[in-house]
């Protein structure tokens, strides 16, 4: 089961790679479907409001995601579904959220991605882009000065860059020489607003100017995005400071459901489709001998099932629309994720 | 006798002395000891870890703390001056603000916010900017006006599991004197009444409530009740609508703009569930829709002055 721990004495390296190879599609499978699903229910009228997802860039989420540990703490952006997966949170539970029940995440106080399990060491996005990178800076900061080996990881969007808090974070951070890791999903589009619209120096060269190496990648790759978050996170491990990685995607869908993304040339996208992140890693598991259509059946009724369970969870009471502003107990941090390995 | 200012550096050390997750973060505070000095001295006895020197970044300053305080710290953070917090809004209103509501997620910081106008500060280090953050929900203002709740509620505020906007009125730190207690102590987040009376009540908070009890101190033998608000957020109704009660004339005084101030939200639920208990109209006493102007003669045109509130009381007690 995706969701499962996963947690074995591994005979060798290679096995432990092969491994991975299949807790990463895995999750790449339960974002796409799941996304898909919420799709469907947001045709049916079940998710108010507007839906986002991130299909074609599931391998920047799962990649990055699956190579932090349970202590690391993430600032997840709105195309990263898998980082909650792979943190632990229940399919159903997300199924929910964009339902606006009460068994979501924020238990129908916000709606879509704009969510994180605390208990699972995330903190969900707010709208303002990019508002995150400076949480996971701050994040970092505390891991320094206690002197914890621990990592704070956020991601942010190509459009995002433009905005002040972006060079704040990136400032902060390099003066700073902090264990944070941003990953900026270059996804060719911030809405309908192209690369050529939003900067004139690509932002991983940016990276240098502030002092810390920026790296790309692949960001179809799973496999690659994992291995170059986990150098990143040994970097930051050993003090040597921040990374930035640029995962090169594509939005292949609208910046939300109800946008037909016309100004997206056809070309484009069909040379992206190609690229598709979740059939590469199939394939390259099926070359591995990976039973790879029993993984898809597994995640699909994985699904399936989440769709039961979040349908029959009630919608909030009215009655609690004014509670919980302030916090009246004890501030309680955030809790650690579920073991990947 | 000790100074506000005093006060105020006091209650941060103290707390930093009796619990480590507590930090400083602002620009200039380590070395410089902070452009008031609050934070004077702070550097040798605890180290640049937590008395840290930022870049000048308020939105960086707001925002690395609220990551901060999620994974366990206790930061305040220095504005430079209040009107600074302009540039950390975004961060302190929709992310530390929303965030309990949202995914039940505490985020305990102190922004400490010197503020307030009469030195010929201008437009740009004069504001008094509470009233912004008492209309964004999940964060708790105060204001104190002596020496001894400006300790003891920078203690509440930093033991307080919420973001908190401390305001620290700039006139008041070298001249409010008082005598301040030694230790760690919480004042609670609710009203005082800093004189008692019952022919009429001024209601004012920081520096106004200094204004007020000058302007009232003799005023033709009339009993005037002075109520130090000390909380805006959150707002201690029962102790206004008591007030109320018993001296049946209001005026409220704010040294902020006039509009949607945080006088203009007193006068709201003293109009709404105080009514019958009013034998006049709710008097205002604020500084009129303008930015706060440098230069002496105008600044003193501007903001509420003894003169202001003594006439407002008068004409009040006369209705
Ligand atoms: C500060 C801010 N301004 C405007 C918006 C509205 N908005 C939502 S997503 C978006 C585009 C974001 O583009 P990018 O950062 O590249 O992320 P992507 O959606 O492509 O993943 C815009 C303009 C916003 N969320 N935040």
């Amino acid at each position: 089961m995706a969701t499962q721990e996963v947690r074995r004495p591994y005979p060798s390296p290679e096995r432990e790679a092969a491994d991975d190879g299949v807790a990463l599609l895995r999750y790449m499978l339960l974002m796409r479907f799941l996304e898909e699903r919420a799709m469907n229910l947001y045709r049916q009228g079940k998710v108010p409001g507007s839906f986002y997802d991130g299909f074609g860039q599931e391998a920047v989420s799962t990649g990055a995601a699956y190579a932090m540990a349970p202590e690391d703490r993430l600032c997840v952006l709105h195309r990263d579904l898998a980082a909650h997966l792979v943190r632990g949170v229940e399919p159903a539970r997300v199924l929910a959220q964009y339902m606006g029940r009460a068994g979501g995440i924020t238990r129908g106080r916000d709606g879509n991605v704009h969510f994180g399990d605390p208990s699972l060491g995330c903190v969900g996005m707010v709208s303002m882009l990019p508002d995150m990178m400076l949480v996971a800076t701050g994040m970092a900061m505390a891991f320094k000065l206690r002197r914890e080996p621990r990592v704070a990881l956020t991601w942010f969007g190509d459009g995002s860059t433009s905005r002040g808090d972006w060079h704040e974070a990136m400032n902060w951070a390099g003066v700073q020489r902090l264990p944070v890791i941003f990953v900026l999903e270059n996804n060719q589009y911030a809405y309908s607003t192209p690369l050529s619209k939003q900067f004139a120096v690509d932002p991983v060269q940016r990276a240098g100017a502030y002092g810390f190496p920026g790296v790309t990648v692949d960001g179809n790759d799973v496999e690659a995005v994992h291995a170059v978050t986990r150098e990143a996170r040994e970097r930051a491990l050993a003090g040597a400071g921040p990374t930035m990685i640029e995962a090169v995607t594509m939005r292949m869908h609208g910046h939300a459901a109800h946008d037909d993304m016309r100004y997206v040339p056809p070309e484009l996208l069909e040379e992206w489709s190609r690229r598709d992140p979740v059939e590469r890693q199939e394939r390259r598991l099926a070359e591995r001998g990976v039973d790879v259509e029993a993984v898809r059946n597994e995640v699909r009724a994985e699904v399936d099932r989440a769709t039961e369970e979040a349908l029959a969870m009630p919608m909030p009471e009215p009655s609690q629309a004014t509670e919980g502003v302030f916090c009246e107990g004890e501030a309680v941090p955030l809790g650690d994720g579920r073991p990947v390995r | 006798m000790t100074t506000y200012l005093e006060a105020i550096s006091d209650g941060l050390r103290e707390e930093m002395r009796a619990d480590d997750r507590v930090l400083c973060m602002g620009e200039d505070i380590a070395d410089f000891g902070g452009a008031f000095k609050v934070t004077d001295g702070f550097l040798a006895e605890f180290g640049p870890d937590r008395v840290m020197d930022t870049p000048l970044a308020e939105s960086g300053i707001v925002g690395t703390a609220i990551g901060a305080a999620v994974v366990g710290m206790r930061p305040v953070c220095e504005m430079q001056f209040a009107d600074f917090i302009a540039c950390g809004f975004d961060q302190l209103v929709n992310v530390a603000g929303k965030m309990h509501y949202r995914q039940g997620l505490a985020v305990p910081i102190t922004v400490r916010l010197p503020s307030g106008g009469g030195f010929s500060g201008g437009p740009f280090h004069s504001q008094n900017p509470e009233a912004w953050f008492m209309h964004a929900p999940g964060i708790k203002v105060v204001a104190p006006s002596t020496p001894e709740d400006a300790k003891g509620l920078l203690i509440s505020a930093i033991r307080d599991p919420n973001p908190v906007c401390f305001l620290e009125h700039k006139h008041l730190y070298r001249r409010a004197k008082g005598e301040v207690p030694a230790g760690t102590y919480e004042t609670p987040m609710t009203a005082r009444v800093a004189r008692p009376g019952e022919d009429l009540v001024v209601i004012a908070y920081g520096a106004m409530v200094h204004t007020a009890l000058e302007a009232t101190d003799d005023l033709d033998g009339a009993r005037v009740e002075v109520l130090d608000l000390r909380s805006l957020v959150p707002l201690d109704e029962a102790a206004i609508l008591d007030s109320v009660r018993r001296c049946s004339k209001v005026v409220v005084v704010d040294e902020a703009n006039r509009t949607c101030a945080a006088g203009a939200e007193v006068a709201a639920l003293i109009a709404q569930r105080a009514f019958e208990d009013l034998d006049g109209p709710v008097v205002r006493v604020a500084t009129p829709d303008v930015p706060i102007p440098f230069s002496p003669p105008l600044e003193q045109a501007v903001l509420p002055s003894v003169d202001r509130v003594k006439e407002a009381c008068r004409e009040l007690l006369e209705y």
